[in-house]
Order: C-alpha cells, then sequence, then structure tokens
C-alpha cells in the first residue's frame, strides 16, 4: 500500500539525495499533510524555491508546479506570480540562510506588502548543503566550518523579523511537533496575506555533529523538546534562561488588507483611489 | 485605453519605451527608481491600470527581474527597466531567464559608469555586460540598440515579440540621450501590428514534455495552474526537462543544454538582426555606430558626401547576437573602417574580428557626450585622403 500523501509526490525520483535523519522531509509531509487536509486543489499550487536542502527537496520531488531558483530569490519571484494570478495558492519554501541572509530583503518586503502567499521556512540553524557552515541562525559559540573557533556572533529571530515586517501570521514549531506544525500551516494556508511558518528542523549531519556531537536525528529531536518553550512560558523567562531556547507557537494571527486583492480593488475603481 | 489611431505624438524616449510595451501586450512591469530610466517606471505606473496590467515598484533590482520571471511564468507579457548600476544587479535574474527559458523583456538605459558614475550622462558603456554579464557561458540575451525615440517605440515591440516567440530575454539597450530626447513619434494602430502571442497549449497531464531540449526548437510554455504539474529550474536539466542528476553524464547533458540555448537565439530566422546604412554602395570609407552615436555619425557622414568623400556609414541595430555575415558583407571593399561609440572601446574588437588581420579599423572613443560633427569629420579626413 502506498503512503496516503504519495499522490502528491514523484515516486520514481526517489530516494531523495537528502542525508539519513534529515528533518526536511518531516516538514515537507506536514506541508502535505495540510494541502490535503484543506482539499487544496494541487494543480493551483505554485511552489517557488531559492536554494538550499529544503529547496532541493521540496520542487521536483513534489508532483505540483514548482520552481528551483536562486538563492534568496524565491520571494520575489512567487510576489510576481500572485500579482498576476492572485487565484494560485502560492508557497514559498524557504530556508535560514536563503531567507535569513541573501533573501532577508525581499523576505521582510513580502511581509510588509502582506502578498498572499505560504513561506515555509526549514529552519536548519546551519548551512546544509554546502556542507556545515555558519549560518545567521547559528547559535553563538557553535563551531562550523567557517566558524572554527566558534561562532561570535547573535542569532537571529525570524519570525520577530517576520512580525515587525508586517506578516498577517506568524508561528514556528520543530520537527518535533509535526502535528502543531502542520495545524499552523493549515491556518496559514488559510489566510489572505502574508504567513510565514517557521519549521525548525534537524541537520543531523552538521549541526547535530557540531552542536550536540550526534549525528542521530532522535538526539537532536529529544534537544529540541527539552530547549523549546511555549510563547508564554518564555514571557516569564529572563534574556539568560531564554538564551539558546526555541520559543514555539503562534506569534501573530490578524487580519489585514492583501495586496493583490487590493490591486485588483484598485483597478476596478474608477478614480483609482483607495483606502 | 489602447489605441485605436494610428497617431502622430511627440515623446520622449522613456515613454515612448513605456507606450510600445503596453502595445505590444505587457502586462506586468516591475522597476525600481533609478536615473537615467525611471520616467519607464512612472509611465508604467499610471498606464498599466488603464489596460488592467500590473505594475510594482519592488525593493531593488534582484527583485524587479525576478518578479518579471515569475509574472512570466504566470502568464504575463513582463517587462523591467533599469540603468547600469540596476541592470549589474540584474544579471542573475537574466541568466534564470536564459536557464529557464522564460520570456521577458529588460530595457537598460545606459549611464556614464563604472559604479554609480554620472546619472545623468550618457555612456554606452554595458555593451558587453548586456551580452555576456550572466556567469556561466550564458549567452542567449538578444540585444537591441535603438537610435531615436520612434526606434526606441519599435524595437520594445520587436523586443517583446522576440521574447515570446524564442523564450528568452531580449534587451533594449537604450541610453541616456535616446531615453530623454523628445522627438515624433508614429504609434501604429495595433491592427497594423503583427505580435506574438506565447504558445501555451499543452494537454494538462503533460508532465515535463513543455522544458524539451532538443536543438534549436522552441517548446510551448504553459502558465502555472494550468494542470501541468511544471518543473521550472535554474539547476541543468536533461532533454526531458527533468532535473539533472549526479548520475548521468553531466558534461554531455549540459553541452546539449548550453547548444540548445544558443541555437535557437541563432538558427532563428528573425528580421531584428539588421545593419541600417547610408551611401553604403560605393563608400572607400565606413563608420560603424550604434544607438545615440550614429545621430552625429549620420549628419558628419552626410557633410564629408557633401564634400565629394566617398564615405558612408552603417548602423548596427541588432547588436548581440552580432550581425557578422551582414557586416562582413558590407565591409568587404571598404578601405577603412571607423568605429565610433561613446566607450573606450567596446564593439570595436567585434569588427576588428570581423574586418580581420590588415584590415584598417580606427576607433574613436568619447564618454560623457556624443561625438562632435566636426571631431568626426576631421577623422574621416585623416583616413579617406
Amino acid at each position: 500500500m502506498s503512503h496516503p500523501l504519495m499522490k502528491y509526490l514523484r515516486e520514481d525520483w526517489m530516494p531523495t539525495l537528502l542525508c539519513p535523519g534529515c528533518g526536511d522531509g518531516t516538514v515537507l509531509q506536514c506541508l502535505l499533510r495540510a494541502i490535503d487536509n484543506k482539499k487544496i486543489d494541487i494543480d493551483r499550487v505554485s511552489i517557488v524555491a531559492g536554494i538550499g536542502c529544503h529547496a532541493r527537496l521540496g520542487t521536483g520531488y513534489v508532483a505540483a508546479d514548482s520552481m528551483w531558483t536562486l538563492h534568496g530569490r524565491a520571494f520575489p519571484i512567487a510576489t510576481g506570480i500572485k500579482l498576476v494570478d492572485p487565484s494560485l495558492q502560492v508557497v514559498v519554501l524557504t530556508g535560514d540562510g536563503d531567507c535569513g541572509s541573501i533573501g532577508l530583503s525581499h523576505f521582510v518586503h513580502a511581509a510588509r506588502r502582506n502578498i498572499g502567499m505560504l513561506a515555509l521556512c526549514f529552519n536548519n540553524s546551519i548551512y546544509g548543503m554546502t556542507g556545515g557552515q555558519v549560518a545567521p541562525t547559528t547559535p553563538r559559540g557553535t563551531i562550523t566550518k567557517t566558524t572554527p573557533y566558534g561562532n561570535l556572533e547573535y542569532p537571529m529571530d525570524l519570525c520577530s523579523l517576520a512580525q515587525t515586517a508586517g506578516a498577517s501570521y506568524v508561528a514556528r514549531w520543530t520537527t518535533a511537533h509535526p502535528r502543531q506544525l502542520t495545524m499552523s500551516i493549515e491556518k496559514a494556508l488559510g489566510k489572505n496575506g502574508f504567513s510565514f511558518v517557521e519549521a525548525v528542523t534537524q541537520c543531523p549531519t552538521y549541526f547535530g555533529k557540531y552542536t550536540l556531537q550526534s549525528t542521530k536525528a532522535s538526539d537532536i529531536l529529544r534537544w529540541f523538546l527539552r530547549n523549546s518553550v511555549s510563547i508564554q512560558q518564555s514571557k516569564k523567562l529572563n534574556p539568560e534562561q531564554l538564551a539558546g531556547k526555541i520559543v514555539i507557537g503562534e506569534f501573530v494571527d490578524v487580519t489585514k488588507l492583501e495586496l493583490a486583492e487590493q490591486y485588483q480593488l484598485q483597478l476596478k475603481k474608477k478614480d483609482g483611489n483607495w483606502k | 485605453m489602447t489605441q485605436v489611431l494610428r497617431k502622430s505624438t511627440l515623446l520622449q524616449g522613456n515613454e515612448a519605451c513605456a507606450d510600445a510595451a503596453i502595445l505590444a501586450g505587457c502586462r506586468y512591469f516591475a522597476g525600481y527608481p533609478i536615473t537615467p530610466a525611471t520616467e519607464i517606471a512612472e509611465r508604467m505606473a499610471s498606464r498599466m491600470p488603464e489596460v488592467g496590467g500590473v505594475f510594482i515598484q519592488m525593493e531593488d533590482e534582484i527583485a524587479s527581474i525576478t518578479s518579471v520571471i515569475g509574472a512570466s511564468w504566470a502568464g504575463a507579457k513582463a517587462m523591467t527597466a533599469t540603468s547600469g548600476p540596476g541592470f549589474s544587479l540584474m544579471q542573475e535574474g537574466i541568466g534564470l531567464a536564459v536557464m529557464t527559458e522564460t520570456p521577458c523583456v529588460v530595457v537598460d538605459v545606459q549611464r556614464l559608469g563604472p559604479c554609480q558614475g554620472f546619472a545623468t550622462y550618457p555612456m554606452q558603456g554595458d555593451v558587453m555586460q548586456a551580452r555576456w554579464g550572466s556567469h556561466g557561458d550564458s549567452r542567449s540575451n538578444i540585444v537591441l540598440a535603438p537610435a531615436s525615440p520612434q526606434e526606441i517605440f519599435d524595437l520594445t515591440i520587436e523586443a517583446f515579440n522576440l521574447a515570446e516567440r524564442l523564450r528568452t530575454p531580449v534587451i533594449v539597450l537604450s541610453d541616456e540621450i535616446v531615453a530623454h530626447m523628445r522627438e515624433r513619434v508614429i504609434i501604429p494602430r495595433i491592427e497594423e501590428l503583427s505580435l506574438e502571442s506565447r504558445k501555451e497549449a499543452v494537454a494538462p497531464n503533460s508532465e515535463f514534455k513543455f522544458h524539451k531540449v532538443s536543438g534549436s526548437e522552441i517548446s510551448p510554455m504553459p502558465r502555472l495552474g494550468s494542470g501541468n504539474r511544471l518543473n521550472i529550474v535554474g539547476h541543468l536539466r536533461t532533454e526531458e526537462g527533468r532535473v539533472s542528476m549526479p548520475s548521468q553524464n553531466v558534461p554531455q547533458v549540459a553541452f546539449k543544454l548550453l547548444s540548445h540555448l544558443a541555437d535557437k537565439i541563432t538558427t532563428a530566422e528573425w528580421e531584428a538582426r539588421k545593419i541600417k546604412t547610408l551611401f553604403a554602395e560605393d563608400s572607400r570609407t565606413m563608420l560603424i555606430s550604434y544607438g545615440s552615436t550614429s545621430r552625429t555619425v549620420e549628419s558628419a557622414v552626410k557633410e564629408a558626401r557633401r564634400a565629394g568623400m566617398k564615405v558612408g556609414c552603417a548602423r548596427l541595430v541588432t547588436l548581440w547576437p552580432f550581425p557578422e555575415d551582414q557586416l562582413q558583407a558590407l565591409l568587404k571593399d571598404v578601405d577603412h573602417v571607423i568605429v565610433v561609440e561613446m566607450n573606450l572601446g567596446q564593439i570595436v574588437d567585434k569588427v576588428r574580428e570581423v574586418v580581420g588581420p590588415g584590415g584598417r579599423v580606427t576607433h574613436v572613443p568619447k564618454i560623457g557626450d556624443l561625438h562632435a560633427t566636426e571631431e568626426l569629420l576631421g577623422c574621416i579626413k585623416k583616413v579617406a585622403r
């Protein structure tokens, strides 16, 4: 018997190129499950990805319209798609390097514009595809290939950036919280606006090896569970206690006008003025 | 609204560009303000809503070109416009358009460079960048060089036709002088134009066949959301349009794809590859130029003719792919060639290559201004005596 989500995948392409124990498959499964649960017509889904392990997995292997493009540029490509055809369900797959580093301004501006798309960020806190270099999300002190004496920089909080920039929906979970992650993606897919869902995912090959001295996925998943604190819990902790913790939950869920829809409304108005 | 009557009007080059794009069916424009190209974006911002199209000001030029690629795959004829500094940023996206065979038009209103240079001064400094700017032996860009607002109008329409027909980015290489010049432009009725429309027709679920790589053949391009489950990749792809895997013979796969991308441009029969000439029949000396520079070349040549000198000129309307054969035929019986361009020497090397060893080629460089007619006359007299 075939996997119930196999209808969304290209079975003849399997196995994927990703490493054993990689969490990206879990995140992809949560996305496909959410699409299935919401009964979204897969032929009207456009997946756009930049560069990284997540991009390699999320395009091609998925039997939907997909674009595997340039590092960091998935957001503007998706913006062009959504503005031309607002009826499409646009999904941007991005990574912590793709969206937090090279594509940072595109990410922030897509959120600011509140353009209707789901941005699903696979955050493995490291550059996996290039072989384990420091990322803007890598914890301080971590030894990586490009921080051989320890990372001196402070990690970036992608969810608070999305919130500040004006996203309609923002949530973070880890691959140790697949049910919550699926529920958040479902909710995000239902929003009319820019939704950002960050999935903290395990990279046993590099992140596990460097930070936990373990290449076992289960060790990292347990570490995720130990280090995760809910938004409510996090409010009771001081910054020192919060350092190194993964704050999980739903940060933003608001309703505001979406860009492509506003543009279409503006086109219909004779005077061209809108409020 | 759509133009109904043929009319003659005074237009700035940049305005003519925007109007032509809309007439050609452009329904998506993304750009970022930059002198001396901004008027194109401004006109698009006000005119796009009239025709139900999309205008958006993006956060930078990288976002502009990449959103154009997204828009094109969503089914719209799409365009962006910029100047040198922005054009440099766009090279990454142009490479993606070449690799994914995405029709789009990029207008580069060249200005004095490098770097910031001087925003309000002209230059023809991006000739090589327009062809070779993107990495990885990307050579599918078609580059057209207009010399007047009317020609900006005509070549912008041509650019859309070529982009759609050949599924490739087409670059209109304008410059500050022609872009800011105001001249009479004759706007044809839409029925007078032959406009290329995209071949989208593919049965749904015909997985992958859309992106076949075969010789110079151009595949149809179904839009996103049409049930074809497209996999559009900037990565190397096989003849079946599938992502190439390390287990395959990558060098062979790559050679086929790169040849396909190059061949579809060079073997295509398209009319834009042309050279416009003046007094070419009996000239012993020929001046070669393109874009705004050709305007004073033309007046210098006319004056030299009045003085009885056997001088003519040729203006390259298509810069890339370089019209080698036409130029070779044209220069076969010429004693001396003078290349006039507004830079320190870009197209001159290509002309030298065509003329061959032993041929006499003089280069007249200039930065930030047109050559004066007297300056060119002096040069003609020196070689044509």
